[in-house]
């Protein structure tokens, strides 16, 4: 009897491809791969590299959806196409890098822009109160770690801003994952950086370029829900200018 | 090394045909403009009044056709559409963390109906309705 787990099938791919040394549009190629059931468009993709087309450049790594290279449009959609499973495409699959970035070369999309706007949002731990190795570890109660272990989950794969209208028309706006990440902090026990994020997260660049699409929440891998980190961070800034206009002999 | 990104531009007219689920966005933010010319609509009934009796009538007396009764249902219907569905993201905006738990989502946004119940009651009142 067959086992139906290793089954194998011939798999279409459509894949959108570009040479930055040719001169020209980015065009899709089409190719047929034999396949296996049980595996993800990143096998075929690997397949399809090692035995048929080696020059097809597109990034992974880890293969386990946790390095966030892999991400791409599959049929439309920003995904992990460690995470796609070929058993829910049974026609085409149109493989495309990123939505919203230039393309570096194939299914390489360009991540400068979001790197650089990671970094403007200081996405690391800007102690509250210095302490040295002697003074002991930092004590956090599963309460406070509650508050933003969420939005830790990020593992910056960029999909939320392949799925995020504003990033796509506005590419000034810091976007999801960066925000989501400075939120991230904000809301950590240990911290006290708030005021430098803010000062470039609660900004027209920043979370008021978000219209609350929802898109970014739906695509995530991990289940941060970016979109309900950017309106925490609206609420908070704007009880912040509350406080500072009518309330300012309140201590924030 | 020289790099030649290739940039592909999003329409700025016809990108929300490119998922449903942008079409949804979109859907909501369109009530939004039936809800604006409600209020327009609204506020010349209120000047109307502060003119006097007579001006008022005459006001009411332009809305008595087929055409805006179909508008202020539809109107309606978007406004509620578009409360309904702003109340149920409320707990994204406004989690309540008790302990180590989140509240659940349907406390949040229950708080949001209940209170609109509330204060729909007091306006009722002060406006002479019950």
């Amino acid at each position: 009897m067959m086992d139906v787990r290793v089954a194998e099938r011939q798999t279409d791919l459509e894949i959108l491809r570009y040479n930055p040394e040719i001169a020209g549009e980015p065009k899709l190629e089409r190719y047929t791969v034999p396949t296996k059931t049980e595996w993800c468009v990143l096998d075929a993709l690997n397949y399809l590299k090692d035995n048929v087309d080696p020059t097809l450049t597109y990034r992974w790594s880890c293969h386990m959806q946790v390095c966030g290279s892999c991400g791409m449009m599959i049929n439309g959609e920003p995904k992990l196409a460690c995470k796609a499973m070929l058993r829910d495409y049974p026609g085409v699959i149109r493989i495309e890098p990123l939505a919203h970035f230039p393309v570096e070369r194939d299914l390489v999309a360009v991540a400068d822009d979001f790197l650089a706007k990671l970094k403007r949002v200081k996405p690391y731990l800007i102690p509250l109160e210095k302490r040295l190795p002697e003074d002991g570890e930092y004590r956090q109660t599963p309460a406070q770690l509650k508050r933003y272990r969420q939005f830790a989950m990020c593992i910056n794969c960029m999909l939320c801003y392949a799925a995020c209208p504003e990033y796509g028309l506005h590419p000034k706006f810091i976007g999801p994952a960066a925000i989501s990440l400075a939120h991230r902090y904000n809301r950590d026990s240990r911290d006290g950086g708030r005021d430098e994020r803010q000062e470039e997260i609660a900004t027209a660049e920043g979370v008021w370029e978000c219209t609350f699409v929802g898109a970014c929440s739906e695509v995530c891998p991990k289940h941060v829900d970016p979109a309900a980190a950017l309106q925490q961070v609206k609420v908070a800034s704007t009880v912040d200018w509350y406080l500072e206009h009518f309330m300012s002999w309140v201590q924030k | 090394m020289s790099r030649y990104p290739y940039v592909r531009e999003v329409s700025p007219t016809t990108w929300y045909f490119r998922a449903p689920r942008y079409m949804r966005y979109m859907t909501r933010e369109v009530t939004s403009i039936f809800i604006g010319i409600f209020t327009v609509i609204m506020l010349v009934g209120l000047s109307r009044l502060s003119e006097g009796q007579a001006p008022y009538e005459d006001f009411l007396a332009a809305l008595n056709n087929p055409f805006s009764v179909i508008f202020l249902f539809l109107a309606l219907a978007f406004a509620l559409y578009n409360s309904f569905t702003w109340f149920n993201v409320a707990p994204k905006a406004m989690p309540i963390q008790v302990g180590e738990e989140l509240m659940p989502d349907i406390v949040v946004a229950g708080g949001h109906y209940i209170l609109w119940a509330i204060l729909s009651v007091v306006i009722l009142i002060w406006a002479g309705i019950f």
